[in-house]
């Protein structure tokens, strides 16, 4: 393709296009953690005593702990004394209460982003509660969740309204226990979104959060809890960016659904945070623990995300089958280009009978990017009859990216059945040379045929979702064929 | 509308096209002929711009242009549409939005606003039935599963839309059925008019019967060795290439 050489050219030196900084003032702690810090972040919160206790036994047990090496991901070590762990935007008076007292600058860069939270504004029918390096900001349409008996707010909130349902079932999917960065987490989590829906009911709109981090060297490290009690339904919506910046951010999140019998929750993330710039400066490290328990009968839980930001991803949304008849669902698209190292997957955990579980995952290469898809079936001596079926695509953009699978399959009881497929292939020139002859230009093309790619997953997302998904991969993938 | 001079192309350095001359203008249909390896699909790709052949001598005009400096993109939104002899699958994109963007695209070129989904779905459907194609193959990924002669419509069905100033079909008439065959005859003598040329690579007489030719040329060895008009074909199919590449020898 030497003819179309400057036009690549031209197409690479495209930025990302939510780089830019909000001028605000913050009340911010100098970087650094220890018990103390934690104690103040739990101070500053004002929270009830028992959360102040679950952070210390975790920094406790994290003090014990060293980062996971297993991933196959070339990360520089992190210097956890460097990074700040709580950054907030300073409001007058403590927390805004309504939309009104939040800082207009915060308000317009959300408008920037395209999330609006003006309610009037908004997408009928979203919900949004909008994270702002450690706080929430604003959550939208909250009385009319409320009519329903819907609680949508941020963790904060959360655990000064509903510190009961908080103190219930907060850890009880991933313990703080579970892994060094879920660790962390748990000791130093500033903000997120709680959300509850009563028993019965379909939650009349999607939820949904929008995580943005702005502090310089910040770390960011937010708690999500879904609780879908007995015969309801959500869908929630998790959207990311972050500023250019030279330097390295960490986000650390955790991320806990829980679903009672007939209960159904659907989670989708379209994942952009800042991936760093070609040469690999800066970028966020993207560590991220998720994990949802289908406790009761019937309970489905799925997962759905695009991946195409941060400079490394470590992330494995999984479902924990533990009830009979329960399904879990795992849909996913990951783009790596230039530089830029993905190692994501699920695990699905069949404990119970009937139990069954999809595995679609559609990782692209482009440029130097590393994509490895990583997933473990497991399934117990007493899950009679579970069934797992898997398919793990990888798409290849040029010479110099790599796509890899580790499949780790465990299976304990004789009557499982257990289907994995996988593929590995080229975007190939004679698709590429249809598209052109037909007059579409280079990127056009391939943002079709990855969006081909990717059809199946993409079409689990909700609509507005999917047309910005489908939007963002053409982005992130321009002048990385030649 | 469309001067090829003196052009030689080689793949992987060997050389395929041997100085091949051939003037096309508008109105007219001209058909090449000649054994398989002759070089016709190299000449309908060279001329669409396929980058894997180099080009090492010649000229080619299309209307004003220098045509072999354009991007195959830009050759397509200029008017030039080739259906391929073997057309590409494209898993997960539905033929609709294939249709769209190309149509989107080349209308772009001619200074036509965008066609609204209803628009775009009227004159594609319009397009479908005279091409006896069910709509249901739009929403069907490209050519994915599609039979021989499915994908062989599918591209006289690209053609009608996009609607060509000069079409090359490069055996768009192989393994069809008589049927298909007319269905195939019918559509490219729709598009037929004083302002568009065609270009029709087969093998076959018996296209021929359908869509006349006003000439008939001979490729062999990378040369067009002979041309002549539609009787040309009636005796090559009578007494094969044999005869003209003997001749020469
Ligand atoms: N991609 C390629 N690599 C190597 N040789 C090729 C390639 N494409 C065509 N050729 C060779 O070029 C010659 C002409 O091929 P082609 O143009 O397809 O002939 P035709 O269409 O007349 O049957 C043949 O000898 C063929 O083997
Ligand atoms: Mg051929």
């Amino acid at each position: 393709m030497a003819a179309t050489q400057p036009q690549l050219t031209n197409l690479l030196s495209q930025e990302y296009q939510h780089g830019f900084v909000t001028d605000i003032e913050t009340d911010t702690l100098p970087p650094g953690l220890n018990e103390e810090v934690v104690r103040t972040i739990s101070a500053k919160k004002n929270e009830p005593e028992f959360m102040l206790e679950y952070r210390l036994k975790a920094y406790r047990h994290w003090l014990t702990m060293t980062p996971p090496d297993w991933a196959k991901l070339k990360i520089e070590p992190i210097d956890y004394q460097a990074i700040t762990y709580y950054s907030a935007p300073k409001f007058k008076k403590d927390a805004p209460k309504s939309l009104d007292e939040v800082d207009p600058e915060l308000l317009r860069t959300y408008e920037k982003l395209g999330i609006p939270l003006k309610e009037q504004e908004m997408l009928a029918g979203i919900a949004v509660d909008a994270v702002f390096d450690s706080v929430s900001v604003a959550t939208t349409f909250k009385s009319k969740l409320a009519e329903k008996g819907v609680i949508f707010c941020s963790f904060s909130e959360a655990l000064q309204e509903h510190p009961e349902l908080v103190k219930k079932y907060l850890g009880t999917v991933v313990p703080h226990t579970d892994n060094f960065f879920a660790a962390l987490n748990a000791a130093v989590f500033s903000d997120g979104s709680f959300c509850y829906i009563p028993k019965g009911v379909r939650c009349p709109m999607e939820l949904s959060t929008y995580f943005r981090i702005n502090a310089k060297s910040s770390g960011q490290f937010e708690r999500t809890l879904i609780v879908a009690e007995e015969g309801s339904y959500v869908s929630y919506l998790e959207g990311c960016t972050a500023p250019m910046r030279d330097e390295n951010q960490l986000h650390a999140a955790v991320v806990e659904l829980i679903a009672l019998e007939n209960a159904q929750i659907k989670y989708s993330t379209v994942q952009n945070w800042y991936p760093g710039d070609k040469e690999g400066r800066g970028g966020i490290y993207n560590f991220v623990t998720k994990r949802g328990i289908c406790r009761g009968k019937q309970a489905k839980i799925s997962w759905t995300q695009v991946e195409t930001g941060s400079a490394i991803t470590w992330k494995y949304p999984s479902v924990i089958l533990e009830a009979d008849n329960t399904i879990g669902e795992f849909y996913s698209v990951a783009l790596t280009n230039n530089l830029q190292q993905a190692d994501t997957g699920t695990k699905m955990i069949h404990i119970g009978k009937n139990t069954r579980s999809t595995i679609i995952s559609k990782g692209i290469s482009a440029g130097h990017g590393q994509n490895s898809y990583r997933g473990l079936v497991k399934v117990l001596k007493n899950a009679q009859h579970a069934r797992n079926y898997t398919q793990c695509d990888s798409l290849l953009l040029g010479s110099r990216c790599g796509a890899h699978t580790f499949p780790y399959i465990e299976v304990k009881n004789p009557t499982a059945q257990i289907e994995h497929e996988a593929s590995t292939s080229k975007i190939s020139e004679d698709q590429l040379f249809y598209c052109r002859q037909r007059g579409m230009g280079i990127e056009d093309a391939v943002s079709m045929i990855v969006n081909g790619f990717c059809k199946e997953v993409l079409k689990e997302l909700p609509m507005e979702f999917a047309v910005e998904a489908q939007k963002l991969l053409g982005i992130s993938l321009e002048g990385s064929v030649g | 509308m469309l001067t090829i001079k003196n052009l030689h192309a080689n793949i992987d350095d060997k050389a395929i096209l041997k100085g091949i001359n051939l003037q096309v203008n508008p109105g007219e249909v001209h058909a090449i002929m000649g054994p398989n390896g002759s070089g016709k699909s190299t000449l309908a790709n060279v001329l669409v711009g396929r980058e894997e052949y180099q080009i090492t001598q010649g000229e080619v005009r299309f209307e004003d242009q220098d045509l072999l400096n354009m991007a195959p993109e830009e050759r397509a939104r200029a008017g030039i549409f080739l259906a391929f002899q073997y057309p590409v699958e494209i898993p997960g994109v539905s033929n609709i939005n294939f249709l769209k963007a190309a149509l989107n695209n080349v209308r772009a070129a001619r200074g036509l606003a965008k066609l609204d989904a209803i628009d775009l779905l009227q004159q594609v459907k319009d397009k479908m039935q005279q091409v006896k194609m069910n709509p249901d193959f739009l929403y069907r990924s490209v050519n994915e599963g599609f039979s021989g002669g499915e994908k062989k419509r599918n591209e006289v069905l690209q053609m009608l839309l996009l609607e060509p100033k000069l079409a090359l079909l490069d055996e768009t008439d192989s393994g069809l059925d008589i049927d298909a065959l007319k269905i195939v005859a019918d559509g490219v003598n729709a598009l037929r008019s004083p302002e568009r040329a065609i270009v029709l690579v087969t093998h076959y007489q018996r296209l021929l019967d359908y869509i006349v030719p006003d000439f008939v040329h001979v490729l062999s060895g990378g040369q067009i060795i002979k041309s002549g008009d539609k009787n040309l074909a009636l005796e090559l199919e009578q007494q094969g290439y044999g005869w003209l590449t003997e001749a020469r020898a």
